[in-house]
């Protein structure tokens, strides 16, 4: 599914990388801890987390991500959004929680499974 | 590309030095490596396993060491990477690699790392892990990842 229609139909504020909202967004992955999302997410995976640090930048960049999407009204560290806008990297802001976020995108990449 | 070899087979060798503490340039190296990496049409899966292995390494060089070293070699059959750092070492190299151990401080904590999963990352994207340590001088590790991939890695 393209990225843009899922930030269109959750209202995700974009913050960064809105050039690459063609993308497509293969699956998800859901987690805080920065070494889990590095073995386990998968090319293509909109990620969402709480994180704010700016290593959440490298992280999907290195693993190919579609996104990240920070829930709860969590905002960009300073360095984080410029180091994703220099890399390019999509980021959004929301103010589901992580559960609900996962739930929706599920439901919407998933529809016969959810 | 600036591939320096002193062995005929190297397609390319290069080092890249990592300071410890420097939490904001954790990524660069590991960037740059994946960068090279894909340059060379080195295939995706390798790609992506070298990826993990050395931005845990670097993210172990920043948490823990003062200085360290991620040399790259690539061969036409295989991806060696090296990491040796200057550092406090590992005095239970069992107990380390044991899932979920950690000796992370919280500051390294509240930033999503220190789960006790570098280690483990590392080793589990290798072909071959090798890992050595002297308490009060360093860590060193030597990882493989074989070119010719099975297709169902």
């Amino acid at each position: 599914m393209n990225l843009e229609t899922i930030v269109q139909a959750l209202q995700l504020r974009v913050k960064s990388g809105r050039d690459r909202l063609g993308g497509e967004v293969r699956g998800g992955y859901v987690g805080d801890l920065l070494s889990d999302v590095m073995a386990n997410s998968r090319e293509g995976d909109l990620w969402i987390t709480r994180q704010i640090h700016q290593n959440i930048v490298a992280v999907a960049s290195l693993k190919d991500l579609a996104g990240i999407i920070l829930v709860l009204g969590a905002e960009p560290a300073a360095d984080t959004l410029e180091k994703a806008i220099r890399e390019n990297i999509p980021l959004f802001m929301a103010d589901l929680p992580a559960f609900e976020m996962a739930g929706r995108i599920y439901q919407m990449i998933c529809p016969r499974k959810a | 590309m600036g591939a320096v070899s002193a062995c005929e087979k190297w397609l390319y060798e290069n080092s890249f030095p990592v300071d410890g503490g420097n939490f904001d340039d954790a990524g660069r190296v590991s960037g740059r490596i994946k960068t090279i990496l894909k340059e060379m049409g080195i295939e995706n899966d390798v790609v992506r396993m070298a990826a993990v292995i050395t931005y845990e390494s670097e993210i172990n060089i920043v948490s823990y060491a003062r200085h360290g070293m991620i040399r790259l070699h690539v061969l036409p059959e295989y991806v060696e990477i090296e990491v040796v750092d200057e550092g406090p070492g590992i005095s239970d190299i069992r107990l380390a690699m044991q899932q979920g151990w950690s000796t992370a401080t919280d500051k390294i904590r509240e930033m999503g790392f220190g789960a006790g999963m570098g280690l483990n990352n590392i080793r589990n994207f290798s072909d071959i892990f090798h890992i050595s340590s002297d308490v009060g001088s360093g860590t060193r590790l030597k990882m493989i990842i074989h070119i010719q991939q099975e297709q169902n890695r």
